[in-house]
């Protein structure tokens, strides 16, 4: 009686931290936490950001063309159009999270439901969905978006679609792999024997546990996307001007590298930030959701 | 449309059938593989009363649990798993399901809700990313359509039927915060969720210590009367089997070698390979001298995509005589009323050691 008193005392005395060990293994993990607030620093930026500056992303102002950083209104300094640089780098930021979260999660869905149905019905559908995943990985992506992206009207939907095509294979192998083997265990032959029917023990019963390679793979995923976006742009097949993002802030920048080169620098920081970031973020959650590495 | 349907007892109150829960006849399931077709099981034929239990006894890989996966369609699909023979279960609303060859569609009503199983493993049975409750409460929905709180009250209420203290609050725990014997008391609790007809237990008590074996075997007892289930009881245990049974089959190679009530196998067991189990069963208190090496069946079970000649048990039976025992599978023959043995010798051998 006392015992049962005491465990239920002592249940909401413990912090977060403590009932989750992977959360606790993240925020051990400093440079994903430092990729986390960049990461959260960045989306602030970019989504609430162009309510505090008093510039517009498309505003021009002749009489302040190519100004530069630091040495007045304009803290980012202006383009040869005299836009305001943080106001196009807050604008041109929400196209390029907003293209690298739209893809991962198209690409994410299309991975598992790929790497389910391969996973787990094997044999011959297994072996064909896989050797596609296989030929597509092979395939150069940076040369299938461009050749597409040339034939077709670029917008912010098709380069999320064309980014998620071209990224989803890793996703798949990753599930099927998992599915393979957690549908050998016993819980899915148990759940078989209550009754469940295969849709339900892939998404119910299966999926479920593959989430945390998942969430990894898709973290990556989304500085792989952000990056696809911005060449893509700056090769100009991408997001088309007057639209920014920092792809294109970085092809309009190519003339100017001499007598302005803050026009690269600043969405390149910010391109290299937010990817770098991204990175770390999957490496933690890595460490994080890999039980067998806890000290 | 007419074979999806299940069939339907006509006139179910006349003769004996009326209390045989399941009939399997020539129950045959053989496995593709690389070197060709292994037959598990071979012309196993049973039937199973409310309320009854039957042991099936045997060594690893004697198919007793191919039986029993086969009985409910879980092994692998048709090019690479055939089953074949009849088995007929009949639901507790009076339908009768055939179990050979039925569509995957009405196999799924028929698990979980007329027959269910209980695998050896609590610890690994259970999904380790959801919650108790939610896995009772599936079972729940999946037969029986209940939800919300409907289903949390009936799962808790099955936790308290297994024996699980405050129900209401095992609902909310993960499987792995709770020990194996608890594990497995949630196992049985899913598995009688829907009031099965038939359970099947698949050495249920194996991975556990023998403490909690005890208390399992106790449950599985006791709500087994309560709920008028028929039972099969897998198990190489032949301790439990005394315990627990009503009558065993024992299994060897594939084919059903003797069955008999319990007290008659224990008794006077006919078949070498039965005669073999028991007595490599320790003994702590026998009249003979101490000190007497453990008795152990010579060898092992033979590779099953190449069967001895005949009588499989052959090469490891002390009563081998060549030219009868290799000749021809012998048949099951009725040694007493109810206790049937396949062995050419039988009643040669009986008074032997």
């Amino acid at each position: 009686m006392s015992a049962t008193q005491t465990v239920s005392l002592a249940v909401p005395r413990r912090s977060l931290a403590q009932r989750y060990p992977a959360l606790r293994r993240f925020l051990r993990h400093k440079p994903a936490l430092l990729g986390l607030c960049v990461v959260v620093f960045m989306t602030l930026f970019s989504f609430a950001g162009p309510w505090v500056i008093p510039f517009n992303a498309t505003d021009t102002d002749i009489r302040a063309r190519l100004m530069e950083p630091f040495a007045g209104a304009h803290v980012l300094g202006t383009d040869p159009l005299g836009r305001d640089v943080l106001a196009r780098l807050m604008y041109a930021g929400r196209i390029s999270l907003s293209v690298g979260f739209a893809a991962t999660a198209l690409s994410v869905l299309i991975g598992v439901l790929v790497g389910l149905v391969a996973g787990f019905y094997r044999g011959a559908v297994g072996a064909v969905l896989m050797r596609f995943v296989d030929a597509m990985l092979c395939f150069p992506s940076i040369f299938l978006l461009l050749a597409i992206a040339a034939l077709i009207e670029p917008s912010v939907t098709s380069i999320v679609v064309l980014i998620a095509m071209a990224s989803w294979m890793e996703v798949a192998r990753v599930v099927e792999g998992q599915i393979r083997s957690l549908r050998e265990r016993d819980f899915a032959l148990a759940a078989e024997s209550l009754g469940a029917g295969d849709i339900r023990i892939m998404f119910r019963e299966l999926l479920p546990n593959a989430v945390a390679p998942i969430v990894v793979a898709a973290t990556l995923n989304i500085a792989h996307a952000i990056l696809s976006e911005s060449y893509i742009s700056f090769l100009g097949y991408g997001i088309h001007p007057p639209t920014p993002s920092w792809g294109n802030m970085l092809e309009n920048a190519q003339s100017y590298l001499t007598n302005a080169p803050w026009l690269a620098i600043v969405p390149g920081v910010a391109i290299t930030l937010t990817v770098t970031s991204f990175n770390f973020i999957g490496d933690g959650l890595r460490d994080a959701l890999d039980a067998k590495l806890d000290r | 449309m007419n074979h999806l349907e299940p069939i339907h007892f006509v006139a179910a109150e006349d003769s004996a059938q009326v209390d045989n829960i399941l009939e399997v006849r020539d129950l045959n399931v053989a496995f593709r593989t690389a070197q060709g077709h292994v037959h598990a099981v071979r012309d196993v034929s049973f039937s199973l009363r409310r309320g009854e239990t039957l042991a099936l006894v045997g060594e690893t890989s004697s198919g007793k649990s191919v039986t029993c996966l086969g009985l409910l369609g879980l092994t692998p699909p048709a090019p690479y798993c055939t089953i074949s023979g009849s088995a007929r279960l009949a639901a507790r609303n009076g339908k009768t399901y055939e179990l050979v060859g039925t569509p995957e569609r009405v196999m799924r009503q028929v698990r979980g809700g007329v027959a269910s199983v209980i695998f050896q493993e609590p610890m690994t049975s259970l999904n380790p990313v959801h919650t108790v409750g939610a896995q009772i409460c599936e079972s729940l929905r999946i037969h029986l359509g209940m939800k919300g709180r409907a289903a949390t009250d009936r799962a808790a209420e099955l936790l308290n039927q297994v024996g699980i203290s405050d129900p209401k609050r095992r609902l909310t725990n993960y499987p792995h915060e709770l020990s194996g014997g608890m594990r497995q008391r949630v196992m049985i609790a899913m598995a009688i969720a829907c009031e099965p007809s038939l359970l099947i237990a698949d050495e249920p008590t194996t991975a556990l210590d023998v403490t909690i074996q005890a208390q399992i075997l106790e449950l599985l007892q006791k709500l087994q009367s309560d709920n008028r289930m028929a039972m099969i009881y897998i198990t190489h245990n032949l301790g439990t089997v005394a315990e627990i049974a009503d009558r065993v089959m024992v299994m060897y190679a594939g084919r059903i070698v003797e069955k008999a009530d319990v007290v008659e196998l224990f008794t006077r067991p006919q078949h070498p390979y039965s005669r073999g189990l028991i007595h490599s069963v320790p003994r702590l208190h026998s009249g003979r001298v101490r000190k007497t090496p453990l008795f152990a069946i010579p060898g092992n079970v033979p590779d099953p995509a190449a069967h001895p000649p005949g009588c499989t048990f052959g090469p490891r039976c002390g009563h081998f005589e060549p030219g009868r025992c290799d000749a021809a599978v012998p048949d099951l023959e009725s040694a007493r009323p109810g206790h049937l043995v396949r062995c050419v010798r039988w009643p040669e051998i009986e008074g032997a050691a």
